[in-house]
């Protein structure tokens, strides 16, 4: 061993010296280079998120900061989880949530299965489909809106160049029917490349010799599909979901641009609609206690979640 | 060429290749028509039915950095004849340039916090992912899932009080506020990625560097940093990125001096309704680096967006 006389030496020198030469101990350098990142972390989430809890339980409004800050207790909580408003709210969320999520992972996944068939040229057409992903939501929901125009929008027009109806006659964001649906399907352009690249690795960690052992078998390639490749990519295919749901769950900027929450409240996702009673309204206080329950909900359901995937890998 | 059972035909090779160029084409379109937008005149971008070829025209960009405001007609007449090119283009549409838009110091306020929130967020979570792969650090994975967990937090959650804090410490609207809060919020995909990069780097090429009489810091910058610049770089892209694209803060605590340029976009206004070739030339402009960003990254791409989590 190299290291024998170097710890015989570093044993007979005294602890002062030993640092001396060696400069900071481990544990210092440790602490030296963690505590920054803690410390900020500390600073800009958890101490805020301390003071979100505290104010939950008053009535403080940011727009009057002369009037007494009362306690209200639990009130704030009351009145949010009675509200019918937030209950509307909860199902658009939902109702994007489960959509997005369903679509992503049915197109995401077939186009991983086929980029996965090895066709030529299929790097350069990944890097393709993946483009949307990586740029700015905010900027790219705001141009969808003139895409989504009645009549002049170049989604209109190839909707209607295929059904024959009149590229006048709907608006996707202006309908009450239709847009829910116009946010869930900018959604799905934009993040279905995430689903499928996730899926892909998932794909491509299945070892070739198992199909082998299984084509042996004489195992037909539909029995294949469920009985090999499914459940492989199972724990993939969930990871993306999870990642999916996170971030649909505090969905702000695209469908904000996009739709700005209306018409009516039909595309007011719980993110606009935090955003609504903490920065028009200034109802601080009642917003703090929102986002207290958003936040419990969100980090509830993805501690169950990754149960559950844990257990799904473990199989 | 190599015969395997598990090959797949032709025939299925050539039908998932169809699928596939015929989604991509989809998917891209919105992105060329973007780009397209931009360099129609305002007539040809609203025109029905929507058209392919046009006219090349500079209107939107020229629109996109000027302000612009009509005067008389006599005056109008009275006026030189125009001395650059774009002067030409606002005169052409009966009007005459006020004065540059906002759009200039909106695209460079995100260039300063993108660049300073990245440098900084790389420095902090470069020397935290090495003490996290290296070192016992107590409480090492509860600090992790810590670190991590900030990702969940809605943005508008937190706001709340952030918008509160910077009020009282004079942090709302300047560079340095978001700079530091784009440094927090990337800081858990720094940390979770670099030390994915720093733990694929064997030990042993430290505890050589240790025995030869180097420092801990030595072995750090002059051992594991060179070996870890891939990770740093593409790290790097990352945290960039999406300090680029964020949108929730920026709309939330900037309003003027340190406003970024995803809120001011979709602001942008014309003369009697909305400029699209002028919006579209401000996404082009800002969205092109990403596209480019996005094609140097596609080998780690994965991994980015996964915090680390799926490896190819």
């Amino acid at each position: 061993m190299t290291h024998a006389p170097m710890e015989k030496i570093a044993r007979a020198t005294p602890a002062p010296v030993a640092r001396r030469i060696k400069g900071l101990s481990d544990r210092a350098i440790a602490w030296i280079f963690v505590a920054p990142s803690i410390f900020l972390l500390l600073a800009v989430n958890i101490f805020p998120l301390i003071w979100t809890i505290r104010l939950s339980f008053t009535n403080y409004r940011v727009n009057r900061p002369n009037r007494d800050v009362e306690w209200v207790g639990l009130r704030n909580y009351e009145r949010i989880l009675t509200d019918d408003g937030i209950w509307a709210t909860m199902q658009a969320t939902a109702h994007f949530l489960i959509w997005t999520i369903v679509l992503q992972v049915i197109i995401g996944f077939a186009l991983a299965y086929l980029i996965n068939k090895k066709f030529k040229g299929n790097d350069l057409w990944t890097t393709v489909i993946v483009l949307p992903m990586m740029l700015s939501p905010a900027v790219v929901g705001n141009f969808w809106t003139f895409l989504y125009q009645p009549q002049i929008g170049l989604f209109n027009y190839v909707i209607a160049f295929f059904t024959g109806a009149d590229p006048a006659s709907f608006s996707m964001i202006g309908d009450v029917n239709l847009a829910p649906w116009a946010i869930v399907i900018a959604d799905t352009w934009m993040w279905t490349p995430f689903v499928m690249l996730i899926c892909l690795a998932g794909l491509r960690s299945i070892p070739d010799s198992i199909y082998e052992a299984a084509e042996c078998d004489r195992a037909s390639k539909w029995r294949q599909f469920w009985t090999i490749t499914i459940p492989m990519a199972l724990p993939f295919l969930m990871l993306a979901v999870l990642f999916r749901g996170i971030e649909n769950f505090k969905m702000f900027d695209l469908v904000v641009q996009l739709t700005g929450g209306g018409p009516g409240n039909t595309t007011t996702l719980t993110s606009i609609d935090l955003k609504r009673e903490a920065f028009e309204r200034w109802r601080t206080g009642y917003s703090s206690a929102y986002a207290v329950i958003l936040f419990v909900t969100v980090f509830g359901l993805a501690s169950i979640y990754v149960k559950a995937l844990n257990k799904v890998k473990e199989r | 060429m190599s015969f395997s059972v598990t090959d797949p035909s032709r025939g299925t090779k050539w039908f998932a290749g169809v699928m596939v160029v015929a989604y991509a084409i989809i998917t891209i379109l919105p992105l060329v028509w973007i780009i397209a937008t931009g360099f129609k005149s305002p007539a040809d971008a609203i025109a029905y039915p929507p058209k392919v070829v046009f006219e090349p025209s500079l209107e939107g960009y020229v629109n996109l950095f000027t302000t612009r405001t009509r005067v008389t007609e006599d005056d109008f007449a009275a006026l030189p004849p125009p001395a650059t090119w774009y002067e030409k283009v606002v005169r052409d549409q009966g009007m005459v340039i006020a004065g540059p838009s906002r759009y200039g110091e909106r695209f460079l306020n995100s260039v300063i916090i993108g660049f300073g929130s990245t440098v900084l967020c790389m420095i902090l979570g470069t020397a935290a992912a090495y003490a996290f792969s290296r070192f016992r650090v107590p409480l090492k994975d509860d600090l992790l899932f810590f670190i991590l967990s900030t990702r969940m937090m809605p943005p508008i959650a937190v706001a709340i009080p952030i918008f509160l804090m910077f009020r009282q410490i004079g942090l709302n609207d300047t560079h340095l506020g978001m700079i530091l809060l784009y440094t927090a919020v990337n800081l858990s995909l720094s940390v979770w990625l670099l030390k994915g990069f720093i733990d694929e780097i064997p030990v042993e090429y430290e505890e050589a560097a240790l025995i030869d009489g180097y420092t801990r810091f030595q072995a750090f910058y002059k051992v594991v940093l060179p070996q870890a610049a891939t990770g740093i770089a593409s790290t790097a892209i990352f945290c960039l990125i999406f300090a680029w694209n964020e949108y929730a803060f920026a709309v939330l605590l900037t309003s003027g001096t340190a406003q970024t340029a995803p809120p001011f976009i979709p602001t942008i206004i014309g003369v009697g309704g909305k400029d699209w070739p002028a919006v579209a030339a401000g996404a082009t402009i800002f969205l092109v680096p990403v596209m480019v960003f996005t094609i140097l990254l596609r080998k780690h791409l994965l991994r980015g967006i996964t915090f680390g989590a799926v490896r190819k």
